[in-house]
């Protein structure tokens, strides 16, 4: 949505800096935090002095709104149909992604694989690094301290506590994201699904099995 | 010493995994954020590296997009691109005007 869709505010709204601003909350949303309120006034500041245009932001806004997990599953069935495709991916992810026309410039993109020895889990100890560009903006609980400080020296316990029990004898490797490296799981595809159809694959791949947390389930246990 | 960022390692309890749906004003927050790191003005590295040097008392306080707008307001100012003094008279106007049309919450987050 964008921040013109507010209809019911309809008295009059002149400020003395002439401008017709916009709501800029939505219509259930008070305003808690003296930080919002910085956040208004330097967005408004900035667009004043055209540091930045409201054109350009709203379409960062609805950029960010239109990438969702999907982008990733596109590349996780993909992996998992196409042979090549896999091995490109594993030698250069940037330039696979691509091939879906996801763009990553600034960011250096690991795929890791999911096998029965080896189970990959992603975080950004230090704040927030994620592959936006292939999952969207990350879940509240990837950027909390109770998940970055102990995913890195006890995996499994966290794991378990996203429902995910992983049998002794798998390895388990954390990385750790930084601003310049993102990675991305490729999940095991689950045992029941041959003969599904790429597009199939992709509805059972969300965005936990992605990070790491989780794994892919069979169709069935659905 | 470690910075409040820096948990790697330590213990903060269990994980809550509830999703948060974002407000539009994190969103929005993003957005910008998002157009000054396009433009050069500010990278990646520049925003953590602000929000790392906030000391704990803040990095605690604060949640994660407002310290993206705490880190915005310093980077600003630094770089010379808005002043101080215009950003406090602007956060005047626009907390009079939120609370002239009832969207300002007036029990809670003055500072």
């Amino acid at each position: 949505m964008s921040d013109h869709d507010h209809h019911h505010h309809d008295h009059d709204h002149d400020h003395d800096h002439g401008h017709d601003h916009a709501h800029p909350f939505q219509d259930d949303d008070k305003v808690h935090s003296y930080y919002q309120i910085l956040g208004q006034a330097m967005k408004e500041l900035l667009i004043e002095k055209g540091v930045v245009t409201a054109d350009e932001v709203r379409a960062a806004l609805e950029r960010r709104d239109g990438i969702t997990p999907a982008n990733g599953s596109k590349v996780v069935a993909r992996a998992w149909t196409d042979p090549a495709y896999r091995e490109r991916l594993f030698k250069d992810a940037n330039a696979a992604v691509a091939e879906f026309g996801i763009d990553m410039p600034t960011t250096h993109l690991v795929a890791v694989e999911n096998t029965e020895d080896v189970h990959n889990v992603v975080v950004c100890t230090l704040c927030s690094c994620y592959p936006r560009d292939l999952l969207g903006l990350p879940p509240a609980w990837y950027k909390s301290k109770a998940y970055r400080s102990r995913v890195v020296h006890e995996p499994r316990a966290v794991l378990e506590e996203f429902g995910t029990a992983l049998p002794d004898d798998v390895e388990v490797r954390v990385h750790d994201s930084t601003a310049d490296m993102r990675y991305l799981v490729i999940p095991r595809r689950p045992a029941g699904t041959h003969g599904m159809s790429e597009e199939q694959l992709r509805a059972l791949v969300s965005r936990d099995t992605m990070i790491g947390v989780t794994t892919v389930q069979p169709p069935s246990a659905k | 010493m470690r910075g409040p960022h820096d948990v790697g390692g330590l213990d903060f309890g269990p994980v809550d995994p509830a999703e948060h749906e974002l407000t539009f004003w994190e969103k929005q927050i993003d957005a910008i954020r998002a157009v000054i790191g396009a433009k050069g003005l500010v990278t990646t590295h520049e925003n953590r590296r602000t929000i790392e040097q906030m000391g704990n008392d803040i990095y605690d306080t604060l949640n994660y997009y407002e310290r993206w707008t705490a880190a915005l307001q310093r980077q600003m100012v630094d770089k010379g691109i808005l002043a101080q003094d215009e950003i406090d008279a602007r956060v005047a106007q626009v907390r009079k005007r939120l609370a002239d049309t009832g969207e300002l919450e007036l029990n809670a987050g003055s500072n």
